[in-house]
């Protein structure tokens, strides 16, 4: 962990709203550069909408996210393409391309981001894709493989860019407990051999205690952050909410 | 000694001893630093064939995924010519990174496609494909027969409220467009007869042409390519897009069949609205002849007479028998296409797209046969 040197990611009292509901209210954390950050908190309480604002989907209501160092709200043009060239997002479905196979998927943003030679795309694309096990489905259709390896593909896809940063949504939701530990150890190994910073979504609890540096986790009620720290940290904490949480996981797990 | 400087990766090449191409790479190798380098050190390569290709990476202070493409591209290269290659230096972390792909699966480097079918795998592709496809549309009219006779002996089985909907956005929200396109197509065609007919003072004759014309052909002709392109492919998209999202598993494992729940809704709505969508368009393509007429002078009332003398009610009928058919086919093809829908974004496309082409020819080739049946008829 590095977090003592200036953070990669920091976020400043955000408020986040659909219309005249409040969903996340005055949020402020920072994430180090090479951590694995995770994002935890029950259905609906508003973690994939923090992902969203983190990525620069959505506006905030109020407050602010720099992303190294730079707003990314009030980034435009160059700018901010130059700022989301940092980052690579991976959707909770994959959100890959359905008409092109995977290496295609792999090679889009590599042909309009980059002057590399069109064989060097395909060889990029080619190790990306064996990076994340997927070496022999070059040729697949997203739609010809399984819900596991779409996510693979998706990390790969994320990752073809070089990003600082990755974003997760719910990487191992859906995975039975093989495919679920692979994906951890994927993170792993690509936190550990590239030092990009991950942020994860997730309620996985096992695979929260496998990869995260660091949790905080939202509450539906207070709109906010009730606790952060290690998993450690947060598994031994007082606030009978975060404590349940953990029990109830501890106890399906 | 040739140096090429890029902002953030440095490559120095020694060329000196014969045989031995020495590189060394410095900086910053992420993806601009790679992508700078990739070409002139693969030039350079092409340039001196070496034996052995050296690289001391000790300077490299930065490797992502494409710096680390950058080194297997030198490496495969060397490969592929026969030769050998050297890495030394690298640092550990990125070690690591290099370690963990396959060399041996990347030298052959991959298509972005499938390699195309040959010209008799093609064909006998297509042929099982549509074979496949003929299967399914006698498959789907026996299925969609038993359901509408289902639904005729227990009309309360049918999810009426479903069918009102369906009928007035299928319905309804079609008569301006249909208006539209019937007024102006009578009005155009009473025009272009009239021209040459008033060379023989038959201008009036007019009013029998527009009056058989839209009557028997034009109108439920006009009104059923109109649905197609409106109503079938929107059926086609809902009903592919429910199959993507797996709607359709859902309501089969919920019991309740596609067929009867989705498609005989649409096509009870379809059979309804079509032939008073006819008779719509009939009347608004008699009104777009009567101003050509008005325009020549002739009272409204000549008109209405003329028509009235030049069809009958069997010609009226026989035009709204057809689109009864009419119907049934476009709801039928908009909703078997939808359920044939294969998985992904494009494929829902396709589905719209398919429904509506094969909805249109039906319609025509349904056309021809109702013309030959109508002649032996006497209708």
């Amino acid at each position: 962990m590095e977090t003592a040197a200036k953070p990669i990611i920091e976020v400043e009292g955000l408020s986040a709203a659909y219309e005249e509901r409040t969903i996340l209210d005055n949020i402020t954390f920072t994430v180090g550069r090479g951590e694995v950050f995770v994002i935890l908190g029950g259905s609906g309480c508003g973690k994939s909408t923090l992902l969203k604002h983190l990525i620069g989907l959505y506006q905030p209501a109020s407050g602010r996210v720099f992303i190294d160092g730079e707003d990314l709200a009030a980034a435009w043009g160059k700018a901010r393409k130059a700022l989301l060239g940092k980052i690579g997002v991976m959707y909770q479905h994959g959100a890959l391309f359905g008409s092109m196979t995977l290496l295609e998927n792999l090679c889009l943003p590599l042909e309009e981001f980059t002057d590399l030679p069109e064989p060097a795309r395909r060889l990029i694309a080619a190790m990306n894709l064996s990076l994340v096990g997927l070496a022999d489905y070059h040729h697949h259709y997203p739609a010809e493989i399984s819900g596991g390896m779409r996510k693979r593909a998706a990390i790969a896809r994320a990752m073809v860019l070089g990003p600082q940063i990755l974003f997760l949504d719910e990487p191992s939701a859906g995975l039975d407990p093989v495919t679920s530990a692979e994906m951890d150890e994927l993170i792993l190994r690509l936190a550990g051999s590239l030092g990009i910073t991950f942020v994860i979504v997730s309620h996985e609890l096992p695979s929260i205690n496998t990869i995260a540096d660091r949790v905080i986790m939202l509450d539906k009620d207070s709109k906010s952050i009730i606790a952060s720290g290690t998993p450690q940290q947060l598994a031994h904490s007082n606030i009978p909410k975060v404590r349940r949480f953990f029990a109830r996981q501890a106890g399906n797990g | 000694m040739s140096r090429t400087t890029e902002p953030a990766a440095t490559l120095t090449v020694d060329d000196s001893r014969s045989g031995l191409l020495l590189f060394t790479i410095s900086g910053h190798l992420d993806l601009t630093g790679a992508a700078a380098l990739w070409k002139p050190a693969g030039e350079l390569i092409e340039k001196h064939r070496p034996q052995r290709l050296q690289l001391d990476a000790s300077g490299i202070d930065y490797c992502d995924g494409t710096g680390i493409g950058l080194l297997v591209e030198l490496e495969r290269r060397m490969r592929l010519a026969g030769g050998t290659f050297e890495l030394r230096g690298l640092r550990e972390e990125f070690t690591r990174l290099h370690e963990q792909f396959d060399l041996d699966s990347l030298v052959e480097l991959p298509s972005s496609r499938p390699e195309p079918c040959c010209l008799p795998e093609a064909t006998g592709m297509a042929v099982v494909k549509t074979w496949q496809a003929l299967k399914t549309l006698i498959y789907f009219i026996g299925e969609l027969t038993v359901a509408l006779m289902a639904a005729l002996k227990r009309p309360q089985s049918v999810r009426w409220r479903d069918v009102w909907l369906i009928a007035e956005k299928a319905g309804v929200d079609a008569l301006p467009i249909v208006a539209l396109l019937s007024f102006l197509v009578g009005l155009i065609m009473a025009f272009q007869a009239a021209i040459p007919m008033r060379q023989f003072g038959t201008e009036i004759y007019v009013a029998n042409l527009i009056g058989l014309a839209t009557l028997r052909e034009l109108g439920p002709l006009m009104t059923a390519i109109i649905l197609a392109g409106r109503s079938a492919s929107a059926f086609a998209a809902e009903i592919g897009t429910m199959k993507v999202n797996e709607e359709i598993d859902a309501l089969t494992t919920m019991g309740l069949e596609p067929v009867p729940f989705l498609v005989v809704t649409r096509v009870l709505a379809a059979l309804f609205v079509t032939p008073l969508l006819t008779l719509f368009a009939n009347l608004l393509g008699l009104a777009g002849g009567s101003v050509v007429l008005l325009s020549l002078n002739y009272p409204l009332v000549t008109y209405l007479n003329q028509v009235r003398s030049a069809v009958g009610f069997g010609d009226c009928l026989g035009g709204l028998a057809k689109s009864l058919v009419f119907g049934i086919i476009i709801a039928a093809i908009g909703c078997m296409q939808g359920l044939r829908t294969g998985t992904g974004a494009s494929a829902v496309g396709d589905a719209a797209t398919r429904a509506v082409v094969s909805g249109i020819v039906l319609i025509v080739i349904g056309d021809g046969v109702f013309s030959v049946l109508y002649y032996y008829l006497g209708i």
